[in-house]
């Protein structure tokens, strides 16, 4: 029981509730993310200060944010299925499903006149296998761990078996301009890592979809007695994940200008802790798509100063754990002070 | 029936309290119990058997009072202090691991070993022995446990008491999963026990359990022991329901408002059940009348509300809003036809605990207050803000966090929402569980209120008097079956009592 009684109309004495607004503004969502830009700006302050030059001309700082933008979209995806109280194991091997489909022989030659089409192509790989993965999920009950898990393994061995287990090189000229393009100086897998995000943003925050999203996430069974079709809504979260999963894809068929199916191994790993590391519950019921963006930014920031360091990448895989311990105990005190512990 | 020796309590239990929070659960228990005798304790749900169980089990450390184990003072400081005194517990969920053997339960925790390694040889042999003196020689020591019946895991979780040097064994509802033939081996078993000089705490709602295994009788209402030691045989069972009830009867219960003979049907369920739940039933419900259904707990009271609501598919029958069907099993239909529930368990059912107020009450028609998709959020809080106003929860402000509030308030949200989402039927499963005396009969009188302005009402309350003071008429219910449908002023508390023990005899 809450001992906040109906009858406490009275406010706070004078300190205490000066502390409380510290507390409430720390426990908010932007004042979290003020915690990670503050570890932004120490990352960007040690790579200036190690490498100087190299670290902050522009060209280094686009190839942080080019090679952010593949993981990035998985991980808006992946943002909405946390918050849901699910997770999607099967984006790193979809992504590499959707490549090796969007370069296959045959498509290739049919894009050669309408090169779209190799992003219509992997787009819809993406999709229908997170349609898949919200059936079994959804309507089948099975736990979206092992769902999820069938399916990385599943879309791995079907990537081999399409591809030969070789690598597909692209040649349809348009869209290695299109992919290898810019946009007023941005890169345009940069713009697409920018597009999904605010989409996502808007999505999450503004629109019935969103408030659906953390309500599953929240209550699944005061959700579902209030009305909310839970499974249905499901079946679309793991679709959108399937969806950036196939947009990644494409991303990383043009930057590497080849579809393989070793393409995206390991990456949902990468896109989970940019997530959980961003703020958001694995338990469900609160995230940010700006955390999210943030937690990205700081790895991709992270393996830049390392790199630029010829740091082993042995080192860099231990800092990379230390930074999800720290960011995940930061998390559970805040879910320790949750009203549902009152 | 056996002779009790009244000489030499094995244990008593002396003005013993608990508080939760502050809230008193218990407030003074006496107790004494002999060897070899079966002591029924009887109380309504509430009345504290469930705390006093726990403190027995040392799950739960008293507060004041004193316990008295073979005429020394103990203090029963957890569950294995409990087990080395020689008390056990069989709780009604019974607490036995499915993926063990019968042998690997029985001697959970205190396995037979050789320098860490099992004898299980041994622990068979003596499963094997403890089963048989059980009555159970049929079941093997290596079957798995989850397989069995919940009969057959009453049995091992017997069998686990039986295997350590116990005197007291302390059952909460044992028969509740029981059917009739299973109770006669339960009873058996317990005389067989109560020969040897073993005593057990009885816990049961069917009186004519009571009457056939118990010696004596102590009753608990409100936390504290109203009558101790009774003997079964010579007690009225009318004296134990006034001794259960007998309570000073707050006048907390508006006054109910005549319904207009004109008021239309609203809600008319023909033929409903759920195979293994409950019966067949019909009954209608007009604008502005409050409907309620009085049964005990198990009874069947809760998944009613659940099937009218779509939760649960039925397996006969019809939910007719206004005279149209309602597509059965959709609880997104029910709402789209103006059905509102509030659950029985409001945190874990009800409420987003973490939410602001104002996403707790647009959460069933959020929708209603968007373009497209795109959510109007200061709409949704002024919205909420004038409800709150209107149910006078105060402070009224949107962003404060549902987990915070009181019960009461959090009743209020609950209601906030159907009014928003502005329901023709409201289904209230426990609508003052967790709510303070207090805020108790201001939620009755919103409940009052609704009525008059025409809403049609179910309320289902594991307190009786609740039910017949808020409802004009009520359905009494015992283990799934409709017993009677009476105008809620034709009958009293252990009028309704007494349909339901009679009822649940048979």
């Amino acid at each position: 029981m809450s001992d906040h009684t109906a009858t406490s109309t009275g406010s706070a004495p004078g300190p205490n509730r000066a502390s409380a607004a510290v507390k409430s503004v720390l426990g908010s969502a932007a004042g979290r993310n003020i915690g990670l830009v503050i570890a932004l700006i120490v990352l960007i302050i040690v790579g200036t200060v190690t490498s100087g030059d190299r670290f902050t001309n522009i060209n280094n700082v686009l190839t942080i944010v080019r090679l952010a933008s593949v993981t990035g979209v998985l991980a808006i995806g992946m943002t909405f299925v946390i918050i849901a109280g699910g997770i999607d194991l099967s984006v790193g091997s979809v992504l590499g499903l959707s490549s090796v489909v969007a370069t296959l022989a045959a498509v290739q030659a049919a894009a050669a006149s309408f090169w779209p089409l190799m992003i219509i192509v992997a787009l819809a790989v993406g999709l229908a296998a997170g349609v898949i993965n919200g059936i079994i999920i959804a309507y089948g009950n099975v736990v979206a761990f092992m769902a999820t898990l069938a399916m990385l393994i599943a879309a791995r061995g079907f990537a081999e078996i399409l591809s030969n287990r070789t690598t597909q090189t692209v040649k349809v000229k348009g869209f290695l301009e299109f992919s290898d393009g810019s946009f007023l100086g941005i890169p345009t897998l940069v713009w697409i890592f920018i597009l999904v995000s605010a989409a996502g943003w808007v999505l999450l925050n503004r629109t019935t979809f969103g408030r659906r999203t953390v309500a599953i996430g929240g209550n699944r069974e005061a959700a579902r007695l209030a009305g909310i079709n839970v499974k249905r809504h499901l079946l679309y979260l793991y679709a959108l994940s399937g969806l950036t999963a196939g947009i990644a894809g494409i991303m990383l068929t043009g930057r590497t200008t080849s579809g393989t199916s070793t393409h995206g191994t390991l990456y949902e790993l990468d896109a989970i802790a940019a997530v959980v590391v961003g703020g958001t519950l694995l338990v469900g019921g609160r995230g940010s798509i700006v955390g999210t963006v943030l937690g990205i930014l700081i790895f991709n920031v992270l393996t830049n100063i390392f790199t630029q360091n010829n740091l082993n990448t042995s080192v860099q895989a231990i800092t990379k754990g230390a930074i999800i311990v720290v960011a995940v105990l930061i998390q559970q005190r805040f879910a320790n002070r949750d009203v549902r512990r009152s | 029936m056996i002779t009790v020796d009244h000489g030499s309590p094995l244990l008593e239990v002396r003005g013993v309290t608990k508080s939760f929070a502050g809230v008193a659960a218990l407030k003074g228990v006496d107790l004494s119990i002999v060897p070899g005798e079966v002591h029924c304790v009887l109380g309504q749900n509430g009345a504290g058997k469930s705390t006093l169980i726990k403190v027995l089990s040392g799950a739960y450390t008293p507060d004041g009072g004193e316990l008295i184990w073979q005429g020394e003072s103990v203090e029963i400081s957890g569950p294995t202090a409990a087990l080395h005194l020689g008390i056990a517990t069989m709780y009604q969920e019974l607490d036995v691991v499915d993926g063990l053997t019968i042998a690997e339960n029985i001697f959970l925790g205190h396995e037979l070993s050789n320098g860490g390694v099992l004898k299980v040889r041994e622990a068979h042999k003596r499963t094997k022995a403890i089963l048989k003196r059980l009555g159970h020689p049929d079941l093997s020591p290596s079957r798995e446990v989850g397989s069995l019946s919940p009969a057959n895991k009453q049995i091992v979780s017997m069998a686990r008491a039986l295997s350590r040097d116990i005197r007291l064994i302390v059952m909460d509802e044992p028969s509740a999963v029981l059917d009739s033939e299973e109770v006669k081996n339960l009873f058996r078993v317990v005389r067989e026990l109560t020969k040897e000089g073993i005593a057990v705490i009885y816990i049961s709602h069917r009186l004519a359990e009571i009457r056939e295994i118990g010696d004596r009788i102590t009753v608990i209402k409100d936390g504290r022991t109203t009558a101790s030691g009774l003997e079964v045989a010579s007690t009225p069972t009318a004296q134990l329901i006034t001794l259960m009830t007998g309570r000073d009867v707050e006048n907390v219960f508006p006054p109910a408002v005549p319904i207009p003979d004109d008021a239309a049907e609203v809600l008319r369920v023909e033929n409903l059940s759920v195979k293994g739940t409950f019966d067949p039933l019909s009954f209608s419900v007009r604008a502005g009348e409050i409907f309620g259904l009085a049964g005990l707990v198990g009874s069947g009271r809760s998944e009613i509300l659940e099937t009218i609501y779509g939760a649960f598919k039925p397996s006969t029958g019809e939910v007719y809003i206004r005279g149209t069907a309602v597509r059965s099993g959709s609880v997104p239909a029910a709402v789209a036809r103006g059905i509102g529930l509030s659950p029985e368990e409001r945190k874990s059912q009800g409420l987003i605990l973490e939410q602001q107020i104002y996403r707790n009450v647009t959460l069933s028609s959020f929708g209603r207050f968007a373009r497209g998709v795109f959510l109007n959020e200061k709409l949704e809080r002024s919205t909420a803000r004038a409800q709150l106003e209107s149910l006078e929860l105060r402070p009224a402000d949107p962003d404060r966090a549902v987990g915070l509030l009181s019960g009461g308030n959090q009743q209020k949200v609950m209601l906030a929402r159907w009014l928003v989402h502005g329901t023709d039927l409201l289904l209230l499963d426990e609508p003052t569980r967790g709510v303070d005396v207090g805020a108790r009969a201001e939620i009755y009188s919103l409940i009052r209120q609704l009525s008059a302005a025409g809403t049609a009402i179910v309320v289902v309350s594991s307190e009786i008097e609740e039910v017949l003071g808020l409802a004009d008429r009520v359905l009494v219910i015992a283990e799934g079956e409709t017993l009677a449908i009476l105008d809620a002023r034709e009958i009293d508390e252990p009028g309704v009592l007494d349909l339901v023990m009679k009822g649940s005899a048979e």
